[in-house]
């Protein structure tokens, strides 16, 4: 599985990218894995206001719906919206293409309590 | 009764294909081996595989097996001549869903119930209770498995396999593989033509080998789902139940009233002349939503009408389809209504069954 060196990790398989205090943030390839044939995604809205360890966005498979966790805190500044037309995205470019929503994250340092990539192959056995 | 899930004859051999295994009524069965939907695909354009030996296959035989089938069973299996099938339902007193099932007369007084995997022991229990003496029951599930191949190139894998045409709709005859009698059937689950097989476990991985050289793809259970719905073919424990009927169920074509007393009966009848106050309806979304799936309220005005029993995104149609009983004066198609999403209201349509027609059918 592909776990991207600079991204930090939350235990529940999504990814963050930090820039200053905005935060991009996906799911992990090992987590579009196990959900396969990714066939909705619901983002969450601009402006709502984002607690870490909380459902933040559901991603759809044909064979059940999932909660994605925001890793921080914060408010969502942007959605992706390719994802609306084509969220098999979030399968074939988790990390790039695929990402879900950007968010301006209330207190920047939390991403350090996140774990590096080296951290998550290990928690994920790869 | 043990704890752990149980698992096939075949599941080292799907192991082996690559198979993701989901808990599926106690059984640990494959819901998927590449992609649920190119295994739908496969379905719908090829040919493909899947395992059900989880499903009971209970045998019936004896003088008076005829007429005792004839009192337990909705449909009439003088409509059911040897060599061939017949799908119908095991009924309580008051007309309920014990199980819905498929007969194969193997002989004039020789039959294969093939039952739900999770309502064997249910099944079997209730049918002893009911006994006639001149009956003998065999519930050989536990030594026997099953295969579905499925598809419009199903025949050729069914040629390559015994020399011989596929079997036609709903008949069954006996075979021969690897020196074991097997039964194979024109009957199957997904709409297209098809067949399958049912065969002691102990050459089960043989045969699984010889399906897939043959050209079938393996899929799981996830795929045999969405290809029901799309079918509007019930899954029991979601869209029957016993406190549903086969009436209400849209299903009355597999329940023969004027074929002499039979369990149930007096209920259906009764229900019949006091008319249906809901019937299982086909529904699609008529706008862009999540996909729909069981248990989602159905909205009509400011009032929950129902709820869904089943629903995914048909991969076929690319839109969202489920099942749901409706109170009778919503249930006819073009009735505008709302399936309630995560507190969202997403208009829906009440549409005639089945939702897919395939290109390789019957009927």
């Amino acid at each position: 599985m592909n776990v991207p060196e600079p991204l930090r990790y939350a235990e529940s398989h999504e990814w963050i990218s930090l820039d200053g205090e905005i935060g991009t943030v996906g799911i992990t390839d090992h987590a579009q894995n196990e959900l396969t044939d990714i066939v909705y995604v619901d983002p969450p809205k601009i402006g709502a206001t984002l607690v870490a360890g909380q459902p933040a966005a559901v991603v759809e498979s044909v064979k059940a719906a999932s909660d994605i966790y925001s890793p921080v805190d914060g408010v969502v500044l942007e959605v992706n919206e390719a994802l609306s037309n084509d969220p098999a995205l979030v399968n074939t470019s988790p990390y790039e293409q695929g990402w879900l929503f950007k968010v301006k994250l209330s207190t920047p340092s939390q991403v350090d309590a996140l774990k590096d990539a080296a951290a998550y192959r290990s928690q994920i056995g790869s | 009764m043990s704890i752990l899930p149980r698992r096939t004859c075949l599941y080292d051999a799907q192991i082996a294909a690559g198979a993701r295994f989901i808990d599926f009524g106690g059984w640990d069965m494959p819901v998927q081996f590449t992609s649920i939907i190119d295994e739908h695909q496969t379905v719908r354009s090829a040919v493909g595989v899947f395992d059900i030996s989880h499903m009971g296959e209970i045998f019936v035989s004896g003088p008076g097996a005829l007429t005792w089938l004839q009192k337990v069973l909705s449909n009439d299996l003088r409509k059911c001549p040897v060599g061939s099938s017949q799908y119908t339902f095991l009924l309580n007193e008051n007309g309920g869903v014990i199980d819905d099932l498929i007969v194969y007369r193997l002989a004039e007084n020789h039959y294969l119930l093939l039952v739900n995997a999770a309502k064997i022991d249910e099944d079997r229990a209730w049918l002893m209770a009911h006994k006639a003496d001149d009956v003998d029951l065999d519930d050989r599930s536990e030594s026997m498995g099953g295969l579905a191949i499925q598809g419009p190139g199903s025949a050729e894998v069914f040629t390559r396999l015994f020399d011989l045409p596929l079997p036609t709709r709903n008949t069954c005859m006996v075979l021969s593989f690897a020196d074991s009698d097997i039964i194979a059937a024109g009957t199957g689950y997904t709409g297209e033509s098809g067949f399958e097989l049912f065969f002691p476990a102990n050459v089960a991985t043989a045969l699984w080998s010889a399906v897939l050289s043959a050209g079938a793809k393996p899929c799981g259970l996830g795929a045999r789902d969405t290809l029901r719905l799309e079918m509007c073919y019930p899954l029991n424990g979601s869209d029957l139940s016993p406190a549903r009927t086969p009436l209400e169920a849209g299903l009355g074509i597999f329940v023969s009233f004027d074929k002499g007393d039979f369990i149930g009966r007096e209920a259906l009848r009764a229900q019949k002349n006091r008319g249906l106050e809901v019937r299982l309806c086909a529904l699609k979304m008529a706008e862009k939503s999540p996909p729909p799936r069981a248990h989602y309220p159905v909205i009509h005005g400011d009032a929950v009408v129902g709820e869904t029993t089943s629903g995914v995104l048909s991969p076929s149609l690319n839109e969202g389809i489920a099942l749901a009983y409706l109170p009778t004066p919503l249930s006819q198609p073009r009735q505008k209504l709302y399936l309630d999403i995560r507190g969202r209201k997403f208009a829906a349509e009440v549409v005639n069954k089945p939702f897919y027609r395939p290109s390789s059918a019957q009927n």
